[in-house]
């Protein structure tokens, strides 16, 4: 595009906050009841997590595979395209991360869960495999409880912002059907993986962008919130990494 | 002693009477601009579909589209300005005439894709969105790779299957080029924004459209609302019951129009009110040069 630079983010807004808000209001109600399924699906994960499993890593890449790509294809190619041009290319970046996410956890099993809010030796004595095991839980602080926190988030206040912003409560996002939540609560679940796997994170990370500069084009007021999730993640996992470095265990 | 009644006074009685039910009526018929190239008249006050039309597959709010685009026409509107970029804003303009029927509309659509080979493809698909057998403008959308577009346009126009040739640009972008090109080609509009802050075109594009005899549509009337959003803080001025405006937005489309090279201005809305409001804007008393000026001065102090 000539003269890119005379162009402000607001040049490219297509559609009002009325109308964004509204794909959401339709789509929960053409899937219900779906939302407990994968809100299901994501207290599933979350225990998984917390009693970390040998098949856990399997297990929650199968389902967040999976979720990615039910976003990839009922939000963004079936709703949001309509509106917005962009969203073809968002649902090919959603269907590349279900596929990570399959190859690395469920293919090359990959992921390895830690218990962040089990103290070590408890995990240890609880861990049938034992202590040398791959799939020992150990505690690594910051980063495990953040992500635990996140995605506890993104499975139940996260669907609750329209209600406190005074929008109708049937707009909600929900985990593993709206992109957001789909997104944070990803990010939380890989911030509790013993190896931090960036090239996971990298796309989760850029879809927060992503929608923090939709909904601010849009000027609403819970435009920074995913965004800065996101950057608390990026300093969560750099802790995390900086500590598991210096472990011997990690 | 018995005061004769004349018809003209009879007939201005029953206007007024009229007026009190219907306010389309209240100041007179709507303001016609002339297409220069053609002499054609167009409603002055037309529909844009920028953001407010793209409501994608939600029946609602395409239904509310309709009425939008109802009340329009009933006021005496025309122009529907749309664009390949405006998501699905063509498909909603599109079912709104179908529900409509025989609506009275000046179809202007744009051409907006780097390829030149591919813009009589894009111009096909929208043709199929709105449903009509031809436009009657096509537009070069931010005259992206014009030079391909414009030759394409032209041979369409040539061929009988489009009445009319243009431009666009938006927010002041590239005005060096707009110019080149009206002085070189026989355009029949240009599309630029201009409204009450945004007034660079005064100086060159505006002056260049009346000499060259080019028909000019404004876009961004209100700055995407963010205009009357900020003027309306403050009361409405003395400025506008002097030329008949009821509210900012009529003021600030007051002013457009009132350029004698504006043929058209295109504001969007997603409201029937505020459809009724814009075009009768286009009705009644117009400012002058010193009224323009006391409009400026107000908004720029609002």
């Amino acid at each position: 595009m000539s003269e890119w630079w005379t162009y402000s983010l607001t040049s490219f807004l297509l559609f009002s906050a009325r109308t964004y808000y509204r794909l959401f209001e339709l789509y929960n109600l053409d899937v219900w009841p779906l939302q407990v399924a994968t809100l299901a699906l994501g207290v599933a994960i979350l225990v998984i997590i917390l009693r970390a499993p040998a098949w856990g890593g399997r297990a929650v890449s199968a389902i967040l595979g999976g979720l990615w790509l039910l976003v990839a294809w009922a939000y963004h190619l079936e709703r949001y395209d309509p509106i917005n041009f962009a969203a073809r290319y968002y649902a090919m970046g959603f269907a590349l991360q279900a596929a990570l996410l399959i190859w690395t956890g469920v293919i090359r099993n990959g992921l390895t869960f830690q218990t962040p809010l089990i103290p070590a030796k408890a995990g240890i004595q609880n861990n049938p495999l034992g202590a040398r095991s791959p799939w020992a839980p150990v505690f690594t602080g910051v980063s495990g409880a953040y992500g635990l926190a996140l995605l506890a988030y993104a499975l139940l206040l996260h669907p609750l912002i329209p209600l406190s912003l005074g929008r109708p409560w049937t707009q909600g996002e929900v985990f593993g059907l709206a992109p957001d939540p789909t997104a944070i609560g990803t990010i939380g679940i890989l911030l509790t993986i013993r190896r931090l796997p960036w090239h996971l994170l990298t796309l989760p990370l850029l879809w927060c962008i992503v929608t923090g500069l939709t909904l601010w084009t849009m000027e609403q007021p819970e435009a920074p919130l995913v965004p800065i999730l996101a950057i608390l993640a990026v300093l969560a996992a750099t802790w995390k990494t900086r500590t598991s470095q210096a472990a011997p265990d990690g | 002693m018995t005061v004769p009644i004349h018809r003209r006074d009879a007939l201005r009685v029953l206007a007024g009477a009229a007026a009190m039910t219907t306010p389309a009526l209240a100041q007179g018929p709507v303001l016609m601009r002339k297409i220069p190239s053609t002499g054609e008249m167009l409603p002055a006050v037309g529909l844009g579909t920028w953001i407010t039309f793209n409501v994608g597959n939600d029946r609602e709010a395409r239904a509310s589209c309709a009425d939008v685009m109802r009340a329009f026409f009933a006021a005496g509107g025309r122009m529907i300005d749309s664009s390949p970029m405006y998501g699905s804003s063509q498909g909603v303009i599109g079912d709104g005439l179908k529900a409509i029927g025989n609506a009275n509309v000046f179809s202007a659509e744009k051409v907006w894709i780097s390829s030149g080979p591919r813009g009589a493809a894009q111009i096909e698909a929208s043709r199929k969105f709105w449903g009509v057998p031809k436009f009657d403008l096509l537009q070069v959308h931010n005259l992206l790779s014009w030079e391909e577009h414009l030759r394409t346009l032209f041979a369409m126009k040539a061929a009988g299957q489009l009445r009319y040739v243009g431009i666009t640009t938006s927010e002041g972008r590239r005005h060096g080029d707009v110019e080149k090109i009206m002085r070189v080609h026989s355009l029949d509009f240009v599309q630029l924004s201009y409204n009450v802050l945004d007034r660079e075109a005064e100086n060159r594009i505006l002056p260049l459209a009346q000499e060259r005899g080019i028909a000019v549509i404004v876009n961004r009337p209100f700055r995407e609302g963010d205009l009357v959003r900020t003027v309306m803080r403050r009361p409405l001025p003395p400025v506008a019951a002097e030329v008949g405006a009821t509210s900012w937005a009529q003021l600030i489309l007051k002013f457009i129009v009132s350029h004698p090279a504006v043929t058209c201005v295109i504001p969007a809305t997603t409201r029937v009110d505020h459809v009724q409001e814009n075009v009768n804007s286009a009705r009644g008393p117009l400012p002058d040069a010193a009224l323009r000026a006391r409009i400026v001065a107000q908004v720029e102090k609002a």
